[in-house]
């Protein structure tokens, strides 16, 4: 089996798992107990918030532990729009490639009489300070964009987005759950103000992850209930998963320059390979792009069909075709960076991690080529642009 | 599993997949923009199907349905090619997950319009109210 869905969710690192077995039944203790085995417990919490502070360049107080990254987006927003509210402030700038976390909970506020403003990438789904300088107005409470998107793996220019934050006063967010673990993050230099990550992305559990909130920035609560979490997120903390996604985190961060430059030269030889078939087209930027995202359009085929005839094959991908979703319409990603409806049907994303080899890159090109040409043969969409009845999208 | 065996079976192996270039009867029914498109070709002799192919953009079920479909009408009279229905496709797929049920009412609509074709290229009279337009599904409503 090639598992290159790692943008999906990875593997947990043995690392992680073993740092995550003795508070099962070793130091099980409630942090919040005052006796002896409890204090144990609260002192490995502390250390896990203190290491994970360290990585991304807040202090310890600044990390607030939640139940992923979908939660962190959640509290984030929502914590900022309310501040704003209070100011009198009810706007939002935001992106229209956003994870559903944010654009969901964007949606809600919507409804509640909150203005929101999405920014349109550009072709590769980059979006630019300027234009976030030229959204923001006197009433804006909040800009969140995305650290690098899920889909199409581009890296935003977050430091410069910040940077014009800082200058016209406005909370920044962003949603850093690609982007933890793979890329250098540094909430200082960065201008970040809020952020949101999730282990479950770094080789870390699933369930957990962290929204740092600058000093100075309110958080309000989601979830009500005892003081954990300097009072910002009830519930006895899930001490085996905080310490696992320490431990992963500091893993990775400690590999990161290694593991980038692998993952780029795999991720490059794919996108060099798949764009090889006729008609294809990548997705996203070519340089500003995560280390092990690949995503590609092949005209005239859908996904799932494509998917399952890969699943068949042993190799492990996604894609942002409608019928993976459920919906009917293809990825917001794509459609927002101009993918006509019928490309994006037909979009394959593969996420590598470090465990991917040059081997399973090469038989991923090779089957992956093979199954496109099938599906092709039995499409009628791809028979009518072959006779030139319709004209490809892309050439 | 979001599948059954059998969607699987036809999925993997689709039976009659291809085109046929002197066909008699043509049909054509989804759109791109919605995720899935099926063509299905018919050969008729004496008012019975005698061969039938199909190509299909689209889903695992999308596929599935059309090479059930084209099973189920070979070699059949049009009379009673003109009785299939989408739930019949559905049960002989042993079932199709609640948002794939689209899926194979594009089958049944694929088959009558090839069969509505065929009519038409012939002048033979029909009952309009036997084939419905693509509209009926509502699948793609929203566009």
């Amino acid at each position: 089996m090639i598992y290159a869905d790692n943008a999906a969710t990875t593997k947990m690192s043995r690392t992680a798992i073993d740092a995550m077995l003795p508070y099962f039944d070793k130091i099980y203790a409630n942090p919040s107990s005052l006796h002896e085995e409890g204090q144990q417990a609260a002192e490995a919490l502390y250390t896990a918030r203190e290491r994970i502070a360290k990585v991304i360049g807040c202090t310890p107080k600044e990390v607030y532990f939640t139940s992923g990254g979908s939660e962190a987006d959640n509290q984030a927003i929502i914590s900022a729009a309310l501040s704003g509210e209070r100011k009198g402030k009810k706007h939002i700038v935001s992106t229209a490639i956003e994870h559903h976390a944010v654009l969901h909970t964007l949606e809600k506020l919507k409804k509640q009489g909150y203005e929101i403003t999405l920014l349109k990438p550009d072709e590769n789904g980059l979006v630019y300070s300027k234009e976030v300088e030229d959204a923001i107005r006197p009433d804006t409470a909040l800009v969140s964009v995305m650290y690098a998107n899920n889909e199409i793996g581009t890296i935003e220019p977050i430091r410069e987005i910040g940077a014009v934050c800082r200058e016209k006063g406005v909370v920044f967010h962003t949603d850093a759950v690609q982007a933890a673990g793979h890329i250098e993050i540094d909430v200082e230099k960065d201008n970040i103000d809020l952020l949101s990550l999730s282990a479950h992305k770094f080789h870390g559990p699933k369930g957990i992850g962290v929204l740092y909130a600058k000093r100075g920035i309110l958080l309000s609560n989601l979830i009500e209930g005892g003081a954990q979490e300097r009072g910002k997120r009830a519930g006895t903390e899930n001490i085996p998963a905080i310490m696992a996604m320490a431990a992963a985190l500091e893993e990775e961060v400690s590999h990161m320059h290694e593991n980038a430059a692998k993952l780029t030269a795999m991720r490059d030889k794919l996108i060099d390979g798949l764009t090889q078939i006729p008609h294809t087209a990548l997705n996203g930027d070519r340089l500003k792009r995560l280390p092990g995202n690949v995503n590609v359009c092949f005209e005239g085929i859908e996904g799932e069909s494509l998917l399952l005839l890969l699943s068949e094959k042993g190799i492990c991908a996604s894609s942002g075709s409608a019928c993976t979703s459920g919906s009917l319409d293809p990825s917001h990603v794509l459609l927002a960076i101009g993918r006509p409806h019928e490309v994006a049907h037909g979009s394959l994303r593969l996420s590598l991690s470090a465990e991917n080899t040059e081997e399973e890159v090469d038989y991923m090109i090779e089957e992956i080529s093979k199954v496109v040409e099938y599906l092709r043969g039995m499409s009628p969409v791809w028979n009518d642009l072959q006779k030139g009845v319709k004209k490809y999208v892309i050439q | 599993m979001l599948y059954s065996e059998k969607v699987m079976d036809h999925f993997k192996n689709p039976r009659n997949v291809g085109t046929i270039e002197d066909a008699d009867g043509v049909g054509e029914v989804g759109n791109a923009k919605c995720g899935d498109i099926m063509k299905i070709y018919l050969k008729i002799d004496d008012d019975v199907i005698t061969d039938v192919k199909f190509n299909t953009f689209g889903c695992g079920s999308a596929i599935a349905s059309s090479s059930m479909a084209t099973e189920m009408i070979k070699g059949k009279p049009l009379s009673e090619a003109l009785t299939l229905t989408n739930k019949a496709v559905v049960e002989a797929l042993d079932g199709l997950p609640p948002h794939k049920i689209h899926c194979s009412v594009l089958a049944e609509e694929a088959v009558k319009a090839a069969i509505k074709d065929y009519y038409d290229k012939n002048g033979v009279e029909y009952d309009h109210a036997v084939f419905p337009d693509c509209a009926s599904c509502g699948h793609c409503a929203d566009d």
